[in-house]
């Protein structure tokens, strides 16, 4: 039988405001263990939680990206139960009233294609501490410098049947988030983790078959492998004509296998009410307008632009309109140089492969847009080969000065002038007879071979200045004299 | 003036004499300890005193007053029930759970008397969690009421009724979720006043029901209690439930006349059920304040029977969510030897709270478990708009209503103790309040077998200055308010 993959995700997201959703304590990523926990964060009796603002505009700022109903109205919820690290004995959340309703998001496939997905909700709560199992022996350290962390969780329809369709969407919330400013979207501290739902069903079958949620997974690809293991459990385990158990499991990287996190004594009931600490969150069209008015160009639309005005090819475009600061580099690059495709072609390439071998994103780039569009300009007006190009670009990234600096000091120039280069071939073909022979008896298909090697001569002679278009001409012309 | 007449004294009396430097606030201070000292024992209405703190902070008081920068609080000696936070001194909540808890922080109403220079003498004791009609449910023990230690104080703020019936302070704070500062106040003959939802924040006050929680003040009249409230009240950036509403000064309008207010008395507080004798009282309580022009209007609060099931829905709902916190990982009891998780949890709860507290946490825990929730919580929700509805319907037709406080006077220790449901009974006047948000104030309005009852008067939203005002009048024509109880050892 055919199987089909059908997933749907949730993502929770850490927002990049200053201090927690519902404290004055900082919210900062690596801090000693329980320095950066007030007495709400701890749930000390008496205290209260108040709603942090910017929070609440980052998830309206989310909404307004991808379309979305935005919750006129919307109210926290306590979701109770036990665990060391939830220090009140229940999670703020919001249940019955979502402060983000339905919306709907375009994934950009690295094919350059795109497919749509719905956003089911998204809605705003706390996140828990930590547990520590490791740092006491035979007792469980609890750090509670996550707690009130605030997130956005995000949960889509089943629309995904693909690990590739996954792993794209995740990249485009990544880029998405990231260009809104609204979280760091770092998956290895834990700014972006993702929930796998996942099941399977005959292909051609309209009902969805029993899922498994797959929690915490936290790179894209292990959200990669963590479908591909996970679909081939539930295949062999219903092949074998077994029924899948609805649970949670756990993504363990180290074994790339799926494992059930070990069942609760009692199924969880969470007692949803409202939050009666808070008011419901009223949000009123101005509101919702100013932000909208002030959102950032989007990367959807971005790539767009970026085919109609500069050209660019789909591939191109959606890598370069998926990180904002990215994108503001290529236009700064071709505003200074006005090479468009030239400056894609430079930033995808050389200029990103040394990003990351030196394991560095594009805000700590040593090459400014300035310097790497003083070197396109100097490609375009066929001073530098490519060849001589890469050899500027690394002086560029050492610091060695501006494209012209370096050519001056290493005389890089390519050597167009026609003189010279004719006397570099005279040169070659006088030193060369026999090869000279064996080209003029060669009919038309093997002349173009054997002119390769009198190139690579002169090449070698002016120490790969030599411009080689020029070259060409001028040795076919006297070779054919 | 005796020692006696100087505790009895008003705390508006004992700031005209701090003014006057007719007195220190450290001989005050000094006073009030000696009594609380001297007969305590028969009431246990204090868990913790704080004698050096109070006589710090009097001797600050005097210092004050002397530059001219006194309020009139400044130097007056107060109790705070033990369900208020206060930093570095011990905040039991009258539970084991919490026996030796001591916040880092002072709770909002704390820090404001404080800053008006009012001296903190302790916290006294109440029912655990709040939990309770009687002051029995303390894990320090109950409290006996100074008119009878026989009998209860009334509860949950049993213990700041009765040190202020006692006279061991002028003024002490409460909290009431269903009726916790009016019933003690009308059991034990002093004034209580709970203030409209949102009108004093809750931030350092241990959550009992956090939609239902509100501070309040308790004194000997309702003047003090005005000029109490004025220091207690505003908005609270630390509590996103605490209204953003002006605050008058309620001692500036006590004195209004209240020729023309519309008095309603429900037809549901004065029907069959109610003791005849205490309806006698109530009635000629009325009469007072007819005497000085209000009107007396029969009203319909047609749900007032639903307010009890209503209310013990809801407030237990919203208890063992807000009591989740207490699992022995943090703070508070810890069991010894937890062999795991769940022992560390099961053991630590058993053992800290009491069996009321138990059975509140397990009925709000069913009340929105799946499959009840609809039918618990999600329809006693409905009924509190129902309820609200009813009061705002009064409200267009009359300007305050009035009511028996407490169906009866002060039961003995023990009496209702093994019936929840009897004891829940003792707050069927109060609760719809609550539910409602509306602020309610207790006056003595009588004394039936020698025991103090109470008049209730319930008011608009934030108009906390008509039930001041009409207080007020009543006290000026009667004495119910400056009647003492007789402790043992003492001739009056």
């Amino acid at each position: 039988m055919k199987w089909e993959q059908v997933m749907g995700l949730e993502v929770h997201l850490q927002l990049a405001t200053q201090t927690k959703i519902f404290s004055g304590a900082a919210n900062r990523f690596g801090a000693e263990p329980n320095r950066q926990a007030c007495a709400v964060d701890l749930g000390m009796p008496g205290m209260l939680p108040v709603v942090n603002e910017l929070a609440v505009k980052y998830a309206v700022m989310f909404g307004l990206s991808i379309d979305a109903a935005i919750g006129k109205r919307s109210v926290f919820d306590r979701k109770n139960y036990f665990y060391p690290d939830s220090p009140k004995g229940y999670q703020i959340s919001q249940f019955f009233e979502p402060i983000v309703g339905e919306g709907s998001f375009t994934i950009p496939m690295p094919d350059g294609s795109t497919f749509p997905i719905r956003i089911t909700r998204a809605h705003l709560e706390e996140d828990a501490g930590k547990s520590v199992h490791d740092a006491f022996a035979g007792q469980t350290g609890i750090d509670l410098n996550r707690a009130g962390t605030p997130l956005l969780e995000i949960v889509t329809e089943p629309d995904f049947r693909t690990a590739e369709q996954a792993v794209a969407y995740l990249k485009a919330l990544h880029s998405l988030v990231t260009t809104l400013g609204i979280s760091d979207g770092n998956m290895a501290e834990g700014s972006m983790r993702c929930d796998i739902n996942l099941s399977l069903r005959a292909e051609g079958s309209d009902e969805l078959g029993t899922r498994t949620e797959i929690k915490n997974v936290n790179s894209f690809r292990f959200v990669e492998r963590a479908i591909g293991v996970e679909a081939e459990r539930q295949r062999d385990i219903l092949e074998d004509g077994g029924r899948i158990v609805q649970e949670t499991r756990l993504y363990d990287a180290d074994n790339n296998e799926t494992r059930s996190m070990r069942s609760k004594e009692v199924a969880n009931d969470y007692r949803y009410f409202p939050e009666p600490d808070l008011l419901p969150i009223i949000i009123d069209e101005t509101y919702i307008e100013t932000l909208r008015a002030t959102l950032p160009e989007l990367p959807g639309p971005k790539r767009q632009r970026f085919v109609q005005h500069y050209a660019l090819s789909d591939y191109d475009a959606a890598l370069l309109a998926s990180e904002r600061t990215l994108a503001a580099y290529f236009e700064a690059v071709t505003a200074s140089c006005g090479e468009a495709k030239l400056a894609a072609n430079w930033i995808l390439g050389d200029l990103s492969a040394a990003l990351n071998r030196e394991d560095i994103g594009i805000n700590q780039c040593p090459v400014t847009p300035e310097a790497l569009a003083g070197l396109i300009l100097r490609i375009a007006d066929n001073t530098l080969s490519s060849k001589l190009a890469k050899q500027v670009f690394e002086g560029l990234w050492r610091g060695q000065g501006s494209a012209e600096d370096i050519i001056e000091a290493q005389g890089l120039e390519q050597v167009s002038d026609s003189g010279v280069l004719e006397a570099m071939i005279d040169e070659v073909i006088a030193n060369n007879p026999a090869q000279v022979v064996q080209y003029k008896a060669a009919d038309e298909g093997k002349r173009k071979k054997l002119s390769g090697f009198f190139v690579g001569q002169i090449m070698k002679a002016s120490k790969g200045q030599a411009n080689p278009q020029l070259l060409s001409t001028l040795l076919i012309k006297k070779l054919d004299r | 003036m005796t020692h006696t007449d100087l505790c009895y004294a008003s705390a508006t009396t004992l700031s005209g004499m701090l003014d006057n430097r007719d007195l220190s606030a450290v001989e005050l201070t000094e006073h009030c300890l000696a009594r609380i000292k001297r007969f305590d024992s028969q009431l246990n209405s204090v868990i913790t005193l704080t004698e050096e703190q109070a006589l710090v902070a009097a001797q600050a008081a005097d210092q004050r007053r002397a530059v001219g920068e006194a309020t009139p609080l400044t130097g007056i000696p107060l109790l705070h029930k033990d369900i208020f936070c206060t930093a570095g001194v011990k905040t039991t909540c009258a539970s084991r759970m919490l026996q030796e808890f001591k916040p880092p922080y002072d709770a909002t109403v704390v820090a404001k008397l404080s800053a008006a220079g009012a001296v903190t003498l302790g916290k006294t004791n109440m029912d655990e969690f709040a939990m309770g009609a009687s002051n029995e449910t303390s894990f320090f023990g109950a409290v006996a009421n100074p008119w009878d230690t026989t009998r209860v104080p009334g509860g949950s703020s049993g213990g700041s009724a009765a040190a202020v019936a006692a006279g061991f302070a002028p003024l002490s704070t409460g909290t009431d979720t269903g009726g916790s500062i009016r019933q003690p106040a009308a059991l034990c003959g002093i004034t209580g006043l709970k203030p409209t939802y949102g009108r004093i924040s809750r931030l350092g006050i241990i959550a009992f029901a956090s939609s239902l929680d509100q501070a309040g003040p308790m004194a000997r009249s309702a003047e003090d209690a005005a000029m109490m409230l004025n220091a207690m009240c505003g908005v609270d950036s630390g509590d996103s439930t605490s209204a953003d509403v002006s605050v008058p000064d309620f001692t500036a309008s006590l004195n209004r006349p209240i020729a023309g207010l519309r008095i309603g008395l429900p037809r549901e507080y004065f029907g069959g059920d109610l003791d005849p004798d205490l309806a006698a009282h109530i009635h000629k309580a009325l009469s007072e304040l007819e005497a000085e022009g209000a009107q007396l209007v029969d009203i319909d609060l047609p749900h007032t029977r639903q307010a009890i099931a209503t209310y013990y829905v809801i407030a237990p709902a919203e208890a063992s969510a807000n009591l989740s916190r207490y699992d022995g990982v943090r703070f508070g009891h810890r069991c010894d030897n937890p062999v795991d998780l769940m022992d560390l949890y099961e053991r630590s709860r058993s053992e800290g709270f009491g069996a009321e507290v138990q059975r509140r946490i397990l009925v709000g825990t069913y009340a929105l478990s799946a499959g009840f929730y609809d039918a618990y919580f999600k329809k006693a929700q409905q009924v509190r708009r129902v309820i609200s509805d009813d009061f705002q319907r009064a409200f267009s037709q009359v300007d305050v209503i009035a009511g028996p406080t407490a169906p009866s006077i002060a039961f003995h220790h023990g009496e209702k103790a093994a019936d929840p449901i009897a004891m829940y009974m003792e707050d069927v006047y109060t609760l719809s309040v609550n539910l409602a948000g509306l602020p309610g104030m207790s006056v003595p309005a009588g004394l039936i077998n020698g025991m103090p009852i109470g008049l209730q008067l319930i008011g608009r939203a934030f108009d906390e200055q008509t039930l001041l005002r009409a207080g007020h009048f009543f006290q000026q024509r009667t004495d119910w308010h400056t009647q003492r109880p007789t402790l043992a050892g003492t001739s009056s």
